[in-house]
């Protein structure tokens, strides 16, 4: 079926407001974070600032510990991809290989487990994690975030295996490779894009996360950044826009990257598998 | 080996489960969460902790910040997991629940006389569930009239004071006086109609909510409680004198259409004064005034901000001497500059620093004495009520879909059945 060439231009049309409606919060974030109050309060907004400031980055990191925030949730980003990756990988290789009963049960397990919501687990997580010690540790954090990210990388891992083919894994077996060999020697390496898009997914998920973080950790020291924007906010909603604009646009840089680095990788593996060959 | 690996687990298991918390020893350590925000208000709360550290080696008090955004949740956690901080800094309509739930300690007994006896029995009231008391209010802020004074002015109209405010049914006639060519005598932010409309009710003697000598809630809305939701909604519906625009803005959404000149007043909290110095154009000359008066005069319901004990906090006594450190007036005096709030303490109050007419401190001082327990305060099952049936028949009111028959009709028929829930 062709499309018409007046189609087409009404598809790129469509497609072009949806880009300007995705991308309007983010522009405008970044507008925000250079301008001074004044104009913060003006009746006629406009999208360059006129008098542009670094004023709010600088309050930004004058009350708030942003950099300190920000190697904590880098910590917690970086244990959450690494531990998540690990774990879930061969969990993700059984479940794609072994078609049981109990593969199944997992399987349907990981879904409705996305369905819970986050003040139905936290408090008994939270008396989990206290008689572990390990609440207001960052090592408590990151296996939080490693529960919670390992679902959907699991979702995602299962359609890579996939790909790969059983073929490889049975001359693996032909010439001696026992289960993990064949996992370690052959499969793990065809796997490398699907496992760089899970683990940078993982940081993702953990980098972002806030309620988590407010919830488990005490110490000012080790709160991450999402939660410590949130000093930008007082009683009834009042916002100290100029900084929290600034600090949120410093926050959201890494994510950015990283998304521009994984978006093709995250949905080439959510896709892989999806179709029966 | 699986058997091994089991025993391993169950090992684990139970050693999670036996965990407790030791007995340190050494100084008493108390953790203080501070839900202040601005600069000026972070930098006093961390000095008073420095002091009080200076001059106490037994008791070492650790400053913690917390967040206005998601305190609520964020402490029910922290109680059910027994390892909330010592010292807890809230508003008071949000330590209903928490009083209720066991989680505070109740300070009868606890606070010095001098404290108990500076803060007014009406302050006091904010913080009393049942028998006890469970947090101690120590600043409040007024709704008032912030004002384009260079409009004010041109137009004439007589500038309310303290002393001689305007009525509801005057300042409805002066904002009508105000209006027009695209231009507003008020715009009210009403994204959260119902503290400002139930808060500001009691000026005309509104109470919404009855006590029974059963003890029971009832809500019944009266003529007292219609007088400023009428205001409100026939100046947007009638006179066109309130902006229609602004029914579902926050306060600081209001701030650019009021510095650009398009509405003569805003209502918004004492507060607010520091956004207006920080981001008001050069030149813009504004003015605090206060509310409308009813037949109650200026009085007005607020919810303090608090300081609270945890019930699990193995040192109340010495968390109570902190709160009484921090809250001597001098103290208080700091906290409220920081906040650009009112302190709840009589003392305080009495320091020349609160009545000056810089950035009329004074006009807001003298509405203290008028400012009273908001009507919500101590009933059970309020926030449902507040998000299931009065918000929804307010924004329609006010918006001119519903009249106020029929609000009456929803605030009472279906306000009860929420609250009948509750008091079973």
């Amino acid at each position: 079926m062709r499309t018409s060439r007046t189609g087409r231009a009404g598809q790129y049309a469509a497609l072009l407001a949806y880009l300007v409606f995705l991308a309007f919060p983010f522009l405008w974030l970044v507008s925000t974070a250079f301008k001074p109050p004044r104009e913060l309060a003006s009746l006629h907004p406009t999208w360059i600032p006129e008098d542009p400031t670094l004023a709010n980055f600088r309050q930004a990191f004058d009350e708030q510990p942003l950099l300190d925030a920000a190697l904590n949730s880098l910590a917690a980003a970086l244990g959450t991809a690494v531990v998540a990756v690990l774990l879930a990988t061969p969990m993700a290789y059984v479940m794609a290989r072994r078609r049981t009963r109990l593969a199944r049960a997992a399987t349907g397990w990981v879904v409705v487990s996305q369905a819970f919501p986050l003040v139905l687990v936290i408090i008994p997580l939270f008396l989990v994690l206290k008689n572990l010690r390990l609440i207001d540790s960052m090592t408590g954090l990151v296996m939080v975030y490693v529960v919670w990210a390992l679902p959907f990388a699991l979702w995602m891992l299962v359609g890579y295996v996939r790909a790969v083919p059983r073929e490889l894994e049975e001359a693996a077996a032909v010439d001696g490779a026992g289960r993990l060999r064949t996992l370690v020697s052959v499969t793990a390496p065809l796997l490398a894009p699907g496992l760089v898009a899970t683990a940078l997914f993982a940081f993702v998920t953990a980098w972002n996360e806030f309620f988590f973080a407010l919830v488990l950790l005490k110490t000012p020291e080790k709160q991450t950044l999402p939660v410590v924007l949130t000093h930008f906010i007082g009683a009834e909603g009042v916002v100290d826009l100029g900084p929290l604009a600034a600090a949120a646009f410093l926050a959201t840089l890494p994510s950015l990257v990283v998304f521009a680095l994984i978006q093709r990788r995250i949905t080439g593996g959510m896709l892989t598998g999806a179709v029966k060959s | 080996m699986r058997g091994r690996l089991l025993w391993v687990l169950v090992l684990v298991l139970l050693a999670a489960g036996c965990g407790g918390d030791t007995d340190p020893g050494g100084p008493v350590t108390l953790r203080f969460q501070s839900l202040a925000w601005q600069e000026e208000s972070v930098r006093v709360n961390k000095e008073l902790v420095a002091e009080w550290n200076a001059t106490h080696s037994d008791v070492k008090v650790e400053y913690v910040q917390g967040s206005w955004d998601s305190v609520h949740d964020q402490l029910l956690t922290s109680f059910e997991g027994g390892e909330a901080p010592d010292v807890i800094h809230d508003a008071s309509d949000d330590l209903a629940d928490f009083a209720y739930g066991g989680y505070l300690a109740d300070l009868t007994g606890l606070l010095p006389e001098r404290l108990t006896r500076d803060i007014p029995r009406h302050s006091w009231e904010t913080t009393t569930f049942g028998d006890g008391v469970y947090g101690v209010p120590f600043l409040q802020e007024p709704r008032v009239l912030i004002a384009n004074a260079t409009w004010l002015d041109k137009s004439g109209v007589r500038i309310p004071t303290p002393e001689h405010p305007w009525t509801w049914r005057e300042f409805r006639e002066i904002t009508d006086r105000l209006s027009g060519d695209g231009r507003y005598g008020v715009a009210w932010p009403l994204k959260e109609p119902v503290s400002v409309s139930l808060n500001l009710s009691l000026s005309a003697g509104g109470q919404l909510f009855h006590r029974g000598a059963d003890g029971k809630v009832t809500v019944r809305f009266e003529e007292g409680d219609a007088v400023m939701p009428r205001t409100v909604h026939d100046q947007i519906a009638t006179d066109r004198s309130a902006a229609p625009s602004t029914l579902g803005s926050g306060g600081s959404d209001t701030l650019p259409g009021f510095f650009g000149g398009r509405y003569a007043m805003v209502p918004l909290g004492f507060s607010y004064r520091q956004q207006i110095v920080q981001q008001a154009p050069e030149g813009f000359d504004w003015r605090v005034l206060p509310a409308p008066a009813g037949a109650d005069g200026l009085t007005q319901g607020v919810s303090p901000q608090t300081l609270s004990i945890a019930q699990d906090s193995p040192h109340q006594r010495e968390a109570a001497q902190f709160i009484d450190f921090v809250l001597r007036p001098k103290n208080m005096v700091r906290l409220a500059l920081g906040d650009w709030m009112l302190p709840t303490g009589t003392e305080a109050l009495k320091d020349p620093a609160l009545h000056t007419d810089e950035h009329d401190w004074a006009t807001g001082t003298a509405l203290a004495g008028r400012l009273r327990p908001a009507p919500a305060q101590s009933v059970r099952g309020y926030p449902e009520f507040k998000d299931k049936v009065a918000t929804p028949a307010f924004q329609e009111y006010y918006s001119g879909a519903i009249g106020l028959s029929e609000l009456r009709t929803r605030l009472e028929r279906d306000g009860n059945l929420v609250l009948a829930r509750y008091q079973r």
